[in-house]
């Protein structure tokens, strides 16, 4: 009668799939990435093709050697989303061989050697990012002022393709440091963090986005409208996202009431670098965070805190790829421990003692 | 006022295929297979005889030893078998059924005194629990638990609280939805029955909001008895666990491994209740039940009255048969239900439904690796991990599953239904109970076993004791008389030698 | 090499080589004194076992195969008779991690008499460990099959070949599903 015959029930199922998830996922951030490739031209787009095509070609060698069906979980959107967040986080004008090699360190030894699709404890963009960044720190702090296409700035396609291929430099007068990046370095000169803020784009313009920094993290706005409507589907919940910018915008504030010499106030926080991004699309990576709802609070604040140490205390102007991998580090930990409570049993596994009076409103 | 009540699917419930359907009343099939366990606990004893004629309603199958519920004839006609044939489980075993050729005159047996009296009956409730015990009425939720037993709850614990379930969280069923909207007053009547034979302070029938006409129908009915509340209930499965049903209307949280009437509540079926009122005030036991039949693969979805006994093929064509030729036909609802291993399986009393499902309806897709998305774990009803347990399970750590409670698991199959990936979580979580049930069964008997060995060891040792002993004696005793006799011999020889010495001088 | 730098040479080699000594000291007493006694795992283990010396094992009796599996030098399922519910017990008690494997669905049997074969002789009575089979000198002989745990030696003992090792059959009760089938054994979540 049947060909399912063998199974137990259920006998339906949602609409929802892997595939589906990482489309819409996609889909969010298409906004904001589009917004910052005309903001960088056309080495941005050259970039942003060779990163994803590299991530696309190392996703299908590596399936085939392990033996999985190529087809199938080559288009399923994992790759392909793992190399759109990295994208978004390299500078716009970076040489081909930084996309080629962060795609191929996500894909390879981010996401495979653990085990493939599921199986990596580490979030394989920012375990690239990481890589990049401590190897080449020239090439990965090499920001440039917007230069949107079609303006007088743009670099042509024969020239974009000239920085892309590494045979000509970035000139100087392109490059522009990030605003992060800027607070640290005339902090370290000795210039106060409230002297320098005003130099700084106001923060309308922070939202915006039109602004230097890595090639999708700019557009606050663009990124929060994706990260919304990701709620609104239902992809991710509110909880990764609301203690990520809860704890940095908490402290960011309350480091600047105590001390606005030295520390950044709450909205230069929350509205540049990668915090809005990391909030809705990379801290909220399902296989590195963690399944409980407890859980996902207690992580989104560690990489809220861990972030905002480390622009505000650290050597590094951002910090947020390494307190993602930080706190991918404690996700089995925070698994073990903050398990949800089991119906009809006390938090630590007893069955409940049943009151004498047990309340009844109706 | 409702309280929280965590995890739980939406689904797509499919019920309007079904829910303006009256309910009709199938014509007794030429024969009827009456298993005689129907119920949670111990089997029915036969009571009648291959050959014997039987009369509609008549006693064929008494309850056996502990939790157990009496069987009764659905239609009048010669018992032509007692034998073991298939029950309506995935796993197409058999089960001891009485095979009834129906004589097509459909004759009542006779019955029990109804109650026709108005409240207060003049009936004790002990009377009341015992007739619904010899109806043999059982939860007809599909839990199938005796209800006689859930009434005499009112002796073990303090029961304050009835709560009537009609939240049918399905998908597909809609038995009880039609049972309200048609016979509300019968229902309620029950109801008032099951209050008063329990003696509870506060009555509640809850019933799922995507039921607007039942919630109506019952507020209606209900009116005659103030101390009945009906309430609704979000629409969200599975709403009709009657825990988490409990929970949602009451705020009371039943302990773990315990009944609900640990808190002071019993929780009944609509349906059930309206079979308390039929053998109360009619005398009727329980030979029949409404099974709603739908499915995309059904011609003509309907909810029926169904003889029970009746094989799913008659069902199916009462309903106008197969078409398109479905891809499963289900036992129950799809959540919670079991294939059903043939047409020729019986309808019972705990059969709500009978689906026939397409390949679209089931919506099943292949299995991909597990994203840890934990959309199971917000989904699950019973705050557990299915993404750990399952891994667990996978690798073959049980204990490690059980300790972070795979036993804890209602079956609802929220997990498996919510899972991106396609993977079988609810079956995992069935398989893992199952085998650490044989473990615990095997673990037991081994024990006996070892017992009966130890006990044959000594047994054993004793005996080569005694036997030991027994030679030693024989031995010792026929050394002594051989020294008796070599002393004897060496007197006789002495003697011979001194009376020839004195001879001789 | 100048003095100055002999003496430092000569105190650094003697400050490591006493450190190690001491430690490695240490380390000896606490493996003599705090290990885990290994006498009472192989008594544990001979309770666990059922004790009727079958050799289904291939060891002479249950004591030299608990002495063997404590040892490491046999795992804990090398007790057919025992069933999963031993092993399971055995590997718990040993700390070893012993997979339930789902695929495993050869049913357990028990031992069944054929009345056509049976002569009566009583020699598989005297040979059972756990009484479970019935009967007397040219009696007909039944097995008991809740006390009968398949050890096999009454089907090896029978000298017309009338005992034969049957499956036992799930009921309604007993049954539960299998495992469900993993397509991939390796990518697992």
């Amino acid at each position: 009668m049947s060909t399912l015959a063998n199974r137990a029930g259920p006998f339906t199922h949602t609409v929802n799939s892997v595939t589906r998830t990482m489309v819409w996922v996609i889909a969010a951030l298409v906004p904001a990435t589009a917004y910052g490739l005309w903001l960088y031209g056309w080495p941005a787009v050259m970039l942003f093709a060779i990163t994803l095509g590299s991530a696309l070609a190392s996703e299908a060698v590596m399936l085939a050697l392990l033996g999985q069906p190529v087809r199938t979980r080559l288009f399923d959107g994992s790759a392909l989303l793992t190399g759109w967040l990295l994208a978004m986080s390299l500078p716009p004008w970076a040489p081909w061989w930084i996309g080629v090699l962060g795609s191929l360190t996500a894909i390879v030894l981010g996401k495979h050697l653990f085990g493939g699709l599921g199986q990596n404890m580490f979030n394989p963009a920012m375990v690239a990012r990481v890589l990049l960044l401590i190897s080449f720190p020239v090439q990965l702090t090499m920001w440039v002022a917007p230069a949107p296409l079609g303006g007088d700035a743009a670099p042509s396609f024969s020239q974009a393709l000239a920085y892309v291929s590494a045979r000509t430099p970035v000139p100087d007068h392109m490059s522009a440091a990030t605003a992060l990046g800027t607070l640290k370095t005339e902090l370290s000169r000795g210039v106060s963090v409230a002297q320098s803020s005003a130099q700084l784009p106001p923060p309308r313009q922070l939202a915006i986005g039109n602004e230097s920094g890595s090639m999708g993290e700019t557009s606050a706005g663009l990124l929060l409208a994706g990260g919304l409507l990701l709620l609104a589907l239902g992809i991710i919940s509110w909880h990764i996202p609301v203690a990520l910018l809860g704890t940095l915008g908490a402290l960011a504030a309350l480091s600047h009431a105590l001390d606005p010499v030295r520390f950044a106030s709450m909205p230069i926080h929350l509205l540049s670098g990668a915090a809005v991004l990391g909030a809705f699309f990379i801290a909220t990576d399902y296989v590195t965070s963690p399944v409980s709802r407890s859980g996902q609070l207690l992580f989104g604040a560690g990489i809220g805190a861990l972030t905002w140490v480390i622009r505000a205390l650290g050597g590094y102007p951002e910090g947020l790829a390494f307190a993602v991998v930080l706190m991918n580090a404690l996700v089995p930990l925070i698994d073990r421990g903050l398990r949800p409570r089991v119906f009809g049993r006390s938090r630590r596994g007893k069955s409940l003692q049943a009151r004498t009076q047990p309340r009844i409103h109706i | 006022m409702l309280f929280q009540v965590r995890g739980g699917v939406k689904l797509s419930y499919r019920k309007e295929l079904s829910s303006e359907s009256p309910i009709v009343r199938m014509p007794t099939p030429k024969r009827v297979c009456v298993p005689l366990q129907q119920h949670v606990g111990s089997p029915a004893e036969p009571v009648v005889e291959v050959g014997q004629w039987v009369g509609k309603g008549q006693l064929i199958g008494r309850a056996g030893r502990g939790i157990s519920a009496n069987v009764h004839a659905s239609t009048s006609g010669t018992v032509i078998a007692i034998e073991d044939r298939m029950a309506p489980h995935p796993s197409g075993l058999t089960q001891p059924t009485v095979v009834i050729e129906a004589d097509g005159k459909d004759r009542w047996a006779e019955l029990a005194q109804p109650v026709t009296a108005d409240f207060p009956l003049p009936v004790t409730p002990k009377e009341l629990s015992e007739r619904v015990a010899a109806a043999g009425i059982v939860g007809l939720g599909g839990a199938a638990f005796p209800s006689a037993v859930k009434l005499d709850m009112r002796y073990k614990h303090s029961i304050d609280t009835l709560v009537i379930n009609g939240a049918e969280c399905e998908p597909y069923i809609t038995c009880d939805d039609r049972l309200m909207r048609e016979a509300a007053s019968e229902v309620i009547d029950g109801v008032r029955i099951m209050a008063y034979a329990l003696a509870v302070q506060h009555v509640i029938i809850a019933i799922e909001a995507n039921k607007p006409k039942a919630v109506k129908a019952m507020r209606e009915a209900a009116k005659v008895d103030h101390s009945i509340r009906v309430v609704t209930v979000p629409t969200r499965f599975p709403m009709g666990s009657a825990q988490h049903l409990l929970l949602a209307v009451t705020g009371r949280e039943t302990p773990a491994d315990k009944r609900t009437a640990e808190v002071g509540a019993v929780v009944h079926n609509v349906a059930t209740a309206r079979a308390v009122s039929s053998a109360i005030r009619r005398g009727e036991p329980l030979i029949s039940r409404v099974v709603t039949v739908s499915g995309f693969g059904v011609r003509e979805p309907a909810n029926v009255e169904v003889p029970l006994g009746t094989s799913v093929e008659d069902l199916l064509a009462f309903c106008g048969g197969l078409h398109p030729v479905p891809t499963l036909l289900i036992g129950g609802g799809p959540m919670m239900g079991a294939t059903l291993p043939s047409v020729h399986a019986p309808v019972v009393k705990g059969t709500c439904g009978v689906l026939a499902l397409t390949a679209s309806e089931i919506n099943d897709g292949p299995q991909s690796p597990c994203i840890r998305c934990g959309k199971c774990v917000t989904a699950c009803p019973a705050g557990l991990v299915p993404v750990e347990m399952a891994q667990l399970i996978r690798r073959g750590d049980l204990q490690g599953a059980k300790a972070i409670g795979s036993q804890d698991c209602i079956a609802c199959g929220s997990c498996s239904f919510i899972c991106p990936s396609h993977i079988p979580l609810a079956h995992y979580f069935s398989f893992a109970n199952g085998k650490l049930g044989d473990l615990d069964r095997d673990a037991r008997r081994q024990d006996r076993i070892r017992s009966l060995i130890q006990a044959r060891n000594e047994r054993t040792a004793r005996e080569a004791e005694i036997k030991k002993a027994a030679s030693a004696a024989r031995k010792a005793a026929k050394a002594a008389a051989a020294a008796l006799a070599t002393a004897a011999a060496t007197a006789d020889a002495t003697e011979a030698t001194s009376s020839l010495l004195e001879e001789s001088t | 090499m100048e003095p100055n730098m002999m003496l430092h040479a000569a105190q650094a080699v003697a400050a490591i080589g006493l450190l190690g000594t001491v430690l490695g000291v240490v380390l000896g007493v606490a493996a003599r004194y705090l290990s885990a006694p290994v006498d009472d795992r192989a008594e544990a283990v001979v309770a666990i076992l059922p004790g009727s010396n079958c050799a289904q094992c291939g060891f002479a009796g249950c004591k030299q195969a608990a002495a063997a599996i404590v040892e490491g030098r046999a795992a804990p399922n090398v007790c057919p008779p025992g069933g999963a519910s031993t092993a399971q017990r055995v590997a718990e008690l040993i700390g070893v991690r012993l997979a339930v494997d789902g695929a495993d669905t050869a049913l357990p049997t028990v031992a069944w008499v054929d009345e056509e074969r049976c002569i009566g002789c009583t020699r598989c009575i005297r040979k059972c460990a756990s009484d479970a089979i019935v009967g007397a000198i040219k009696q007909m002989h039944t097995v008991l099959p809740e006390a009968c745990y398949a050890c096999g030696l009454c089907e090896i003992e029978c000298p017309t070949k009338a005992i034969v090792m049957k499956p036992v059959m799930p009921t309604l009760a007993t049954w539960h599903w299998p495992k469900p089938a993993s397509k991939r054994p390796v990518a697992t979540g």
